[in-house]
């Protein structure tokens, strides 16, 4: 009787190990494949990207209204990805046609006035200088959406520093809520500087 | 060896609920709650990447008059149905009529005013 007990409780316990080991295996193949950074807490984990609204924190999940909007990850599907913000190229998606967006409530959409020059702005620091491209932006924006509210349309009156775009200000009004955040440096600092005499 | 396992099979469990409770906000999300909850309904959530798929920025943000703050248009239920703000396109018109309230009033409870998903609401404080 005795026997038979210590068997069958040597089967459980070694069940039990082989359970606790395909588990172990389970979960640690689970982390590896949602991100190799998972420790990073501030790093979006890829997986769940452009959750589903229900999923998302922000929206009611009880609310039946949560349940009929279109999910993000089914809308950018088509679109070229990028590595931040919407995970979308949202420029990129424009130029190629993949979308096209309308710059008046007409159904008839006139072409955007389109402007294009670039603002070089030398930067004090060690990182390339900053080029600011009017086009990409005219083809969104108006005129009047930063000129002359957030920035003075003239050589010179404007100073910009990153505190102050972290701050929501300048071009942190759009640059790290709509537009692509700021941890994407060398998107605007794309000039390298020119190399002195004495480098 | 039993209670060990059991022990680790909580902590398991545990452990695969902590990231399951951390959700992301699609980028550029706003709420609005300036008057919602109190008025008695489910905060406004407004997704910036649903309409920038169709409309280019100034069409809200100059034609339609929409502040680049949230919460701070001051945009009411009463003004949408004369026809500004939201209430340009959604009117079963150009887009669903605001008769649809829960589309849009689909926040959960005690949602603040704000935009989300970017850098600003992630991490363990403001910069």
């Amino acid at each position: 009787m005795t026997g038979i007990n210590m068997r069958s409780l040597a089967v459980l316990m070694i069940a039990g190990g082989l359970a606790l080991l395909a588990m172990l295996l389970l979960a640690s193949l689970a982390e590896a494949q949602s991100d190799p950074n998972r420790f990073n807490r501030l790093m979006k984990p890829a997986a769940e990207r452009n959750a589903p609204p229900p999923e998302d924190g922000i929206h009611d999940a009880d609310s039946p209204g949560t349940h009929l909007l279109q999910t993000p990850r089914e809308a950018f599907d088509a679109l070229p990805d990028s590595k931040s913000g919407n995970y979308v190229q949202w420029n990129a998606a424009m130029d190629e046609g993949l979308i096209e967006p309308r710059n008046s409530l007409t159904m008839v959409s006139t072409p955007p006035i389109v402007l294009d020059l670039n603002i070089v702005r030398e930067v004090k620091g060690s990182m390339p200088d900053v080029v600011y491209p009017h086009k990409q932006h005219t083809q969104w924006l108006d005129c009047s959406n930063c000129h002359p509210a957030i920035f003075i349309p003239q050589k010179g009156a404007n100073q910009i520093s990153m505190a102050s775009i972290l701050l929501g200000e300048k071009c942190g009004v759009c640059h790290g809520k709509v537009a692509f955040p700021v941890s994407e440096c060398r998107r605007c600092h794309s000039r390298p500087k020119e190399q002195t005499a004495a480098n | 060896m039993k209670r060990w396992s059991g022990r680790l099979l909580t902590m398991f469990v545990i452990a695969g609920l902590v990231p399951a409770v951390v959700a992301w906000a699609e980028y550029a999300d706003v709420t609005i709650n300036t008057q919602s909850e109190a008025e008695g309904v489910a905060p406004v959530i407004f997704p910036h990447w649903f309409h920038r798929i169709r409309f280019q920025c100034s069409v809200c943000h100059v034609d339609l008059d929409i502040r680049m703050g949230a919460g701070t248009t001051g945009i009411t239920m009463e003004k949408l149905i004369d026809g500004q703000y939201c209430g340009a396109c959604h009117n079963g018109n150009i887009a669903w009529s605001i008769d649809n309230c829960d589309l849009c009033h689909s926040g959960r409870p005690g949602l603040e005013t704000g935009v989300k998903g970017g850098h600003e609401t992630m991490g363990p404080g403001l910069y």
